[in-house]
């Protein structure tokens, strides 16, 4: 493992899981028109992961996309453990893809300037289709914030809990002094700030109060491959039918 | 895919009170023969409207319940490729619901009461849509075969004589005509495949054939049609014009890939183009119509759990000021 292929796999599983995750909804969602919006940002993902493995295979060495995304074992995962998480209930949802988008949203724009010039122009790319994704939860956070007592009460509930998760987001890996040193990416401290000053005045408009982080223990662990216990059965789904016999064409 | 297919006669059969007035009837059923299409503000009978918003929200409930046989192998679905357009797939699937439900609200019923016809019973869906899809194989079958016989099924639809309702069958069928492709390509690879392959995908069309014959309703010669349903072109053609229609094209393409369709019996009149087939039990038919199939309970309680756990949302999106306002179609 180097420096530029840990963060690339790390951001190609964060995309292949969430995207995994978000695909879920499918025939499930609150109204038709955001069952088909989850389908279409987890399509995004699922097509970022696919761009960012195709990274790895072409210049790293690594194997095809399929082999990557289908075949892995957890614990060669560098997802961080957000991304695993049930789909829960559509508060849990929608504040994960408020809290996920905001920081791909600006780990992406950071990218778009990174030395490795492969990298910065698919960021460049990837960012203007996580925009969409940003406005979507923007628009359904301050909504349902600003909704019924019900509404605010839960979202507020999903933001408090799954505060630990989020900022399980900016683990940084074993490279991380080397990718700045290199002017590859800023470094996951640089991008947590980035993603405070993004989500706050969006809070503030949907009326919910952000928990005091510096009392909150991260959950850390997923960009070491150390994982909750909700990535191995979806992986093993994922790979069900692949796995019957990976070698053929499917 | 999905809608389509045959449902429900019942009404059909009971006989329009007559009251309507004589002089708008005739200037109504005058348009219809030139060929003109109703629209939502023009004058229409009571039975026409009330068929229509039947038919549709029944095809659009076929989508939504539809979605769900195969929205399970999303998650399953090998690989980049066929992961991502199962994907798309399936949401075009509940697009149409969301064009569907839209058409028939024209007609002047709301979605939520067309949902909660569907939970309780009240309103039906496409029986096919009751049968499981234990393998990857059976998700396959549906995007080709099912998706085929929605397609006979729509494109005639939709030179019917409302006006938003064959504006959404065209949208429908040029999108579903991409996923008869994605389907046939699914199929074409595992009926190329490896030997495991190639029996997982017979499996699957051996226990689809039964509910593919079933998809356009039982035989002509037992099923009562409405005279005046065709006159106002609600209903273009009868059950078993397209099943013929449907065997015709593709029985030979089923063929073509080596796979053996589990009816020794099945052949065609070449002279009068009507095929025969085994007796395909249209008991069953009717029992899993009726609630009494396989999935029948599984595919409304997953459908209730959307429902039931999307209340609070639609709830917050509510503002007591808000007027019902119908949707452009």
């Amino acid at each position: 493992m180097n420096a530029i292929k840990d963060l690339i796999l790390k951001m190609a599983d964060d995309a292949l899981i969430i995207g995994h995750r978000n695909s879920e909804w499918t025939g499930l969602g609150p109204t038709l028109e955001e069952d088909i919006s989850f389908s279409s940002i987890a399509q995004d993902k699922l097509g970022h992961a696919l761009q960012l493995y195709t990274i790895l295979h072409e210049d790293h060495e690594e194997q095809n996309p399929d082999l990557l995304a289908f075949t892995r074992k957890a614990e060669d995962f560098r997802c961080c453990q957000y991304v695993e998480m049930p789909i829960g209930a559509y508060d849990f949802s929608l504040i994960r893809q408020f809290l996920f988008d905001h920081a791909e949203y600006n780990r992406y724009q950071m990218l778009s300037n990174s030395s490795n010039n492969r990298l910065a122009a698919l960021s460049q790319k990837i960012k203007g289709e996580i925009k969409y994704h940003v406005l979507h939860a923007d628009t359904w956070v301050i909504q349902l914030g600003n909704g019924t007592t019900e509404s605010h009460d839960r979202l507020q509930k999903a933001l408090t809990d799954s505060m630990p998760l989020a900022l399980g987001i900016f683990e940084k890996s074993a490279f991380e002094a080397e990718l700045i040193r290199n002017n590859i990416f800023e470094g996951e401290d640089a991008l947590r700030e980035r993603w405070l000053g993004s989500i706050t005045p969006i809070l503030q408009k949907a009326g919910l109060e952000l928990p005091d982080i510096s009392t909150i223990e991260p959950a850390y662990g997923g960009r070491k491959g150390q994982h909750t216990g909700h990535l191995k059965p979806l992986l093993d789904e994922m790979g069900e039918v692949l796995n019957t016999d990976p070698t053929a064409s499917w | 895919m999905y809608g389509g297919g045959y449902i429900q006669d019942d009404d059909i059969k009971q006989p329009s009170n007559g009251q309507e007035d004589p002089r708008l009837l005739a200037e109504f059923e005058a348009r219809i023969n030139a060929g003109e299409k109703i629209e939502p503000d023009d004058w229409m009978p009571a039975e026409y409207r009330k068929q229509l918003i039947r038919m549709i929200e029944q095809h659009a409930h076929s989508e939504i319940i539809g979605a769900l046989p195969e929205g399970t192998w999303i998650t399953r679905a090998p690989g980049f490729k066929r992961k991502m357009a199962l994907m798309a797939k399936v949401q075009d699937e509940i697009g149409h619901a969301q064009l569907l439900y839209s058409a028939a609200e024209t007609l002047g019923k709301p979605r939520e009461e067309m949902i909660n016809d569907l939970l309780s019973g009240k309103s039906k869906y496409s029986n096919v849509f009751n049968y499981p899809t234990p393998t990857w194989a059976d998700s396959c079958i549906i995007t080709w075969l099912i998706d085929a016989a929605a397609i006979v099924n729509q494109v005639i639809n939709s030179k019917g004589s409302y006006g938003p309702y064959c504006r959404a069958l065209e949208r429908i069928c040029y999108e579903e005509s991409f996923h008869l492709k994605l389907g046939h390509d699914c199929i074409v690879e595992l009926a190329t495949g490896t030997p495991a392959q190639r029996k997982l995908v017979q499996a699957a069309l051996e226990r689809w054939w039964k509910p593919i014959i079933h998809f356009f309703g039982p035989p002509d010669k037992t099923s009562v049609h409405s005279e005046k349903l065709m006159r106002w072109k609600v209903k273009m053609a009868s059950n078993d014009d397209m099943r013929n229609q449907y065997l015709s094209t593709y029985v030979p393409k089923i063929k073509e890939l080596g796979l053996v369709i589990p009816d020794p019996d099945l052949k065609k009149d070449e002279a009068t183009g009507s095929w025969t087939y085994s007796d395909p039990d249209w008991d069953e038919f009717f029992r899993v119509i009726n609630g009494d199939g396989p999935c029948n309970e599984e595919r409304l309680a997953v459908r209730k759990w959307a429902e039931d756990n999307g209340k609070w949302v639609r709830n917050a999106l509510q503002k007591a000021s808000d007027k019902y306002v119908v949707p452009l179609a």
